[in-house]
């Protein structure tokens, strides 16, 4: 099946010339990286830009850089990037477990991370993990820089805080001691999207951040949950109050990939494993980073 | 636009639009035919190209995003006879309808090229995404694993 509406392409060589691209077609630009969304969305007529705007000649965005206690990963930093970069590994190990969950290796040797929370589907495998570590996400548009806390990223339905004429350069994550897991329920390896996801991370002094994806329009923090593990040690009965609010907390659907029953029911199952190992990992044992726990 | 590319190494100047895919345009204009127009939607793996040296389905890549670039199908991995790899697959009767055979013999070039000698989860990690409808895959992984001097858990 062809696409079948035309567009232009442009591949600037500068962030300021691709800045200047997307003021000349307001609303109607379409930024592009890996393009492992984009190019499916096109052929499905699910977007119909006037112009892709390809950033993979712009210099500096394919950057994973440590600098004091911020990692920095590019906005052209593939999945397989993540999961090859030792930097990574040492200091974020979670990005490299939910790298690993991703599509396929054909995939994750194109698809970027940034471009992963700039699709913003519900079940984006990165959203989960961004949002459980400390993330900013760094922008350029024609007034110069700024940052969004990853908190206010995700506005809706595959809608972000991006303005039409501002490119994402980079996110920071803050750096600190943690133990983290990323659990994706999916049918088969290789392919799947999330059916349901949690990522978990635990600070030392019991904090905790608990993320939900693919069972709400976007993938969210449980501030709720998170409020009653605050400053807690974990027991069976805590783990146990957390898991029934699952329920109440996330609004899953029916659809030809799991029914909202099963989604449910299998985010209880997810968390409660979760929070054990997360637990586990923090203090230094538990499994390696990468081994699934469904 | 026009689009320069080495495909199997040789040199390639095409007038494409932006909207034309890589996939299309390595079959329809190069006359490559290894690369199969399965899902269309980055699922099956039977478009799988390698470009620089890594592995891409070339069904979610526009032609023009490959100018500059040098790919490789299975045409240039035997152009001076069977690989190593391909010579195990054919003798452990690895593929049955071939549909995916180009494919998957790219996946795990890329793989051994990366890690000569990978496990059996390896292996299944690395072939993950690629369809195979006829043999359960075994004979595939098995053949990997050969080439791969037998595997290592």
């Amino acid at each position: 099946m062809v696409i079948a509406h035309e567009f232009d392409y442009r591949r600037p060589a500068s962030l300021e010339e691709a800045i200047g691209i997307l003021s000349e077609y307001p609303g109607s630009a379409q930024l592009l990286a890996g393009g492992t969304d984009l190019v499916a969305w096109l052929r499905d007529d699910a977007v119909a830009p006037d112009v892709l705007v390809d950033i993979k000649d712009v210099p500096g965005l394919g950057d994973i850089t440590v600098e004091g206690d911020i990692l920095s990963v590019g906005s052209l930093v593939t999945f397989t990037d993540l999961i090859e970069s030792g930097l990574v590994r040492e200091h974020a190990p979670l990005l490299v477990e939910m790298a690993e969950t991703v599509a396929s290796t054909g995939i994750r040797n194109r698809a970027t991370m940034v471009g992963n929370i700039c699709s913003a589907v519900p079940s984006c495998d990165a959203g989960p993990v961004l949002l459980a570590y400390d993330t900013t996400v760094h922008l350029a548009g024609p007034g110069g820089e700024r940052t969004v806390d990853i908190n206010d990223w995700f506005v809706g339905l595959r809608q972000t805080a991006l303005a039409d004429d501002e490119v994402v350069i980079r996110v920071d994550i803050k750096l600190r001691q943690h133990g983290g897991v990323y659990v994706k329920l999916m049918r088969y390896a290789g392919e799947d999207l999330a059916q349901a996801a949690v990522g978990i991370v635990v600070y030392p002094e019991n904090e905790y951040r608990v993320v939900f994806g693919a069972v709400a329009p976007t993938p969210f923090r449980s501030i709720r949950i998170e409020d009653t593990l605050r400053g807690k040690p974990l027991d069976e009965a805590l783990v146990a109050e957390v898991v029934a609010m699952v329920d109440d907390e996330i609004s899953p659907i029916t659809d030809m990939r799991a029914s909202a029953e099963y989604r449910t029911r299998m985010t209880e199952v997810m968390l409660e494993r979760g929070l054990w190992e997360a637990i586990e990992r923090c203090a230094g044992a538990g499994t390696d980073y990468g081994v699934r726990l469904i | 636009m026009q689009l320069r590319t080495m495909v199997n190494g040789e040199d390639w100047t095409l007038d494409v639009v932006p909207a034309d895919v890589l996939l299309d345009v390595l079959r329809e204009r190069v006359g490559v035919k290894s690369p199969k127009i399965g899902c269309e939607r980055g699922d099956c793996g039977s478009c799988t190209i390698i470009m620089d040296g890594r592995t891409v389905r070339s069904c979610l890549v526009l032609a023009v995003e490959a100018d500059g670039h040098e790919i490789t199908t299975v045409e240039g991995i035997g152009y001076d006879g069977l690989s190593e790899l391909q010579s195990l697959m054919l003798g452990n009767n690895s593929f049955q309808c071939g549909f995916c055979a180009p494919a998957i013999v790219l996946a795990a070039t890329e793989l051994l090229q990366h890690n000569p000698n990978p496990s059996r989860h390896d292996v299944q990690e690395a072939l993950a995404g690629n369809l195979c409808r006829c043999t359960g895959y075994e004979p595939i992984i098995e053949a990997v694993l050969s080439a791969g001097g037998g595997g290592t858990e």
